[in-house]
């Protein structure tokens, strides 16, 4: 993988003066991809938060080609992007390697994105799937989405008198696209940068279609102060509810163990949209919390150990 | 006058001057918009304390800090937020960064 | 060279000869035929076309708008449903203005279900910013879609080429090709306005525009649209040249001396001919206006044509449910709406879901017409349906 050294050198492809929040993981995680990433590339992405902050007209931060044009489609547009450099390579238009990737929150990605990326994915485009999850559609004002957590207060699913948040657990986005025999897919966050450069190359390293789940805090939506941003991305891998893991060529593997892991309450409490689970009479929910976050690495570590045999 | 004022401040003259279609071809225009007045909070950097550890660059998420033969030597004050993200994850032995209030 | 097509033959074949770089299709009835065939093509080696099968319409949409702005030509086709789906992406097609080709084959919209013609799916599109041409057969789906390629990289909005579901699309006819070469040079090279895979030169495409921009973006996609007949004139004509058969944009049959005449689009105007036949050999002085392109709307060959109508029957296959006509209906009279002469303008909805219309119904129109032309405007009854029980 590239050296820090290298990476130093590599240019900034998305430029400051952007209006992300103070803190924004999402926009952290682009940087990172991009400092990462092959080059060229031409990007996708759909509407949300990453492009109301990044291309407000006539500024633009992205220093590489960036399509958007609708909110469910990401996948669709990097399909036809793919397309056309294709048969414009084919018909000798096209000389250079051109590496392509759509970025996608958990709204575009999970639910309205759906569809597109199913179909993208199944057709075997080739490209590289950036997911920035952030667990709400955060855009419009933090509403709940299929990856936000169970319990979690969102303005959709909050918590009330009567209802504790969300009551579904998330969607295992991850387990969707693995179904599809992608050849690789990983899952990392903004707090373990190299664990993320190490995936980016390898994802890279294969045609395609490849799929990376990038936890991304959101400080206004989890409730947190924004100096926190990657202090929260850590807590959420050491305490297993975001394993660091991997799947390439049917093979899963843990790219990091902690050497302690921590309670989940270690993670929640850091966040006002966890706030409730902490009275006295949710105590209920934090212990069902702990197990389910315990139940889904177990399932993890046994598919890891199992190594595909 | 009010309207010719009014020009000046949007981003664009008139619709004529428009490039076909919704597109932006101008990549540098973006740094005029000094996101460093958003700050309530700034870093200070204290370069004799730093090991290069990298850490403050690895998690900024505007890109605003300077890098110099490999060295880190500041903070961009132009485009910093002040999330305070750098300060916090210098390692609590070395605090080569500390938020301090902003003053106007 | 003479072939038998049918309608939907007949614009896959015109596809291929185009040999567009992106097709990205969605099989929906009655325009399912087109994308098989042109699978087909494909899978013999006849084009050069990456065919991307997306997985709905909307992708569909979304794919040829990636493709047309990553410098490569795409077309799709699609009907009703399939194009109430892309119905968002329409407007951002023409927003980008991306010189995309679509073939429609009407068909009814939901609800209830039904899969024959009427042409509520395209004109249920009509302010997406999309240049909309209907065709009366599979001849002039033909010729328009090979003009529509260029009028569509001339003026840089997308274009749609409707026919008539089943009707048409269904239908054997004979239909006389060019040879590819002659399309080939006729459309020539795509040469795009901007270019996503330009890495050298980045652009960011599809920004957010706040209210200090957005307007002015609107106003410079209007202009296009303004510029448009001019430009499918410009094209029509040269198609004409090249290759002596002409594309009209009104087309007018045995109007010259005619005071009562009907109005239509697609291949009604076929039935309506032989109607205006039957009628003028007992005498009756009545013709018929095939209108061809619909967006943008034909103003001045309107004016002129209408302006010595005394009453005017809009034969129109959609229900506007505006509760005062259709859009057929309503553009007509405001087109006229400032002449000094301006015919009756009377609005008869026929066809729905794939009714058939006869020459005896268009014939019984033309009739009533006449009853009605020198009778005070004000107290006729505008809204009529044919054949509807």
């Amino acid at each position: 993988m590239k050296s820090i050294k290298e990476l130093l050198k590599e240019p900034e492809l998305f430029s400051s003066g952007h209006r992300a929040c103070a803190g924004c993981g999402e926009v952290l995680a682009v940087r990172q991809v991009l400092l990462a990433s092959k080059k060229p590339v031409a990007c996708a992405m759909p509407t949300g938060c990453l492009e109301i902050v990044s291309t407000i007209f006539p500024h633009t931060a992205w220093q590489v080609p960036m399509f958007h044009s609708a909110f469910e489609n990401a996948a669709a547009t990097i399909s036809g992007m793919e397309a056309a450099y294709r048969v414009l390579k084919r018909k000798g238009k096209i000389d250079k390697k051109i590496y392509f990737i759509a970025f996608g929150g958990d709204g575009g990605t999970y639910d309205i994105g759906f569809q597109a990326l199913s179909g993208a994915i199944e057709r075997r485009h080739s490209f590289l799937y950036i997911c920035t999850d952030n667990e709400a559609y955060m855009n419009t004002g933090i509403q709940r989405s299929s990856a936000t957590p169970q319990f979690a207060h969102t303005t959709t699913s909050p918590k009330g008198e009567k209802l504790p948040g969300k009551l579904q657990p998330r969607k295992d986005i991850m387990e969707i696209v693995i179904a599809h025999e992608v050849p690789y897919a990983a899952q990392t966050t903004v707090a373990f940068f190299s664990d993320l450069v190490k995936k980016v190359e390898k994802a890279q390293s294969y045609e395609g279609p490849t799929f990376i789940n990038i936890l991304v805090p959101c400080p206004l939506g989890w409730g947190h102060p924004p100096s926190l941003t990657i202090e929260v991305s850590r807590l959420a891998v050491e305490t297993n509810f975001w394993p660091l893991y991997e799947y390439e060529n049917g093979v899963y593997r843990l790219t990091y163990k902690p050497s302690e892991v921590k309670p989940i309450t270690e993670w929640l409490k850091l966040q006002s949209r966890f706030a409730h689970l902490f009275e006295e009479k949710n105590k209920h929910l934090l212990e069902e919390f702990q197990r389910y976050v315990d139940e889904k690495f177990q399932k993890l570590l046994k598919k890891c150990e199992a190594n595909g045999k | 006058m009010a309207d010719k004022e009014n020009k000046k401040e949007c981003a664009i003259v008139s619709w004529q001057e428009l490039q076909c279609g919704a597109l932006v071809k101008d990549l540098k225009r973006i740094k005029e918009n000094k996101t460093g007045a958003w700050r309530s909070m700034r870093p200070v950097f204290y370069k004799e304390k730093c090991i290069n550890c990298y850490r403050c660059w690895m998690f900024c998420p505007d890109s605003a800090i300077k890098i110099e033969n490999d060295k880190v030597v500041g903070i961009d004050y132009d485009y910093c937020k002040g999330c305070g993200i750098c300060a916090q994850e210098c390692p609590k032995k070395v605090q080569a960064i500390v938020m301090v209030k902003e003053e106007k | 060279m003479i072939l038998a097509k049918t309608g939907n033959e007949a614009l896959a074949f015109a596809m291929k000869q185009i040999n567009p770089d992106v097709v990205a299709a969605y099989p929906i009835t009655p325009s399912t035929e087109i994308v098989q065939i042109f699978s087909s093509y494909v899978a013999d080696g006849l084009v050069d076309t990456e065919f991307v099968a997306v997985e709905s319409e909307h992708s569909a949409m979304s794919a040829c708008i990636a493709a047309a702005a990553s410098g490569a030509r795409a077309m799709t086709a699609t009907s009703s449903q399939g194009l109430a789906l892309m119905h968002e992406m329409l407007f951002i097609a023409s927003g980008l203005r991306l010189p995309i080709v679509l073939c429609v084959v009407n068909r009814s919209l939901s609800s209830p279900l039904n899969i024959h013609c009427d042409h509520t799916d395209s004109l249920a599109s009509r302010d997406s910013g999309w240049i909309q041409i209907f065709c009366e057969d599979a001849q002039e789906a033909y010729d328009s879609l090979i003009c529509a390629v260029k009028i569509a990289e001339s003026i840089f909005l997308p274009v749609m080429v409707t026919i008539d579901g089943f009707i048409i699309s269904h239908c054997l006819q004979k239909i006389d090709v060019l040879s590819d070469e002659e399309v080939r040079s006729f459309v020539g090279e795509y040469k795009p306005n901007y270019n996503l895979l330009d890495v050298d030169n980045p652009i960011t495409l599809g920004p957010a525009c706040l209210p200090d921009s957005f307007f002015e973006h609107k106003r410079a996609q209007a202009e296009g649209m303004y510029q448009a007949l001019a430009v499918i004139e410009k094209v029509f004509k040269e198609y004409e040249k090249r290759f002596a058969r002409q594309l009209s944009i009104l087309e007018e049959y045995q109007t010259a001396d005619a005071e009562v005449g009907i109005l239509c689009m697609g291949s009604t105007a076929g039935t309506a001919k032989v109607a205006v036949d039957n009628l003028r050999k007992k005498g009756h002085k009545v013709g018929l206006f095939k209108l061809r392109i619909f967006r943008p709307i034909a103003v001045k060959y309107l004016q002129r044509a209408l302006k010595n109508i005394k009453i005017l029957g809009i034969l129109e296959r959609m229900e506007g449910l505006s509760a005062f006509g259709g859009p057929l209906f309503n553009e007509v009279r405001s087109v006229l709406y400032d002449e000094t002469k301006r015919p009756i303008v009377i609005s008869y909805v026929y066809g729905l879901g794939g009714r058939e219309i006869t020459p005896e119904e268009i014939e019984e129109v033309f009739l009533e017409l006449i009853s009605l032309k020198n009778k005070r405007r004000k107290k006729i009854e505008k809204f009529r349906y044919i054949n509807v029980r």
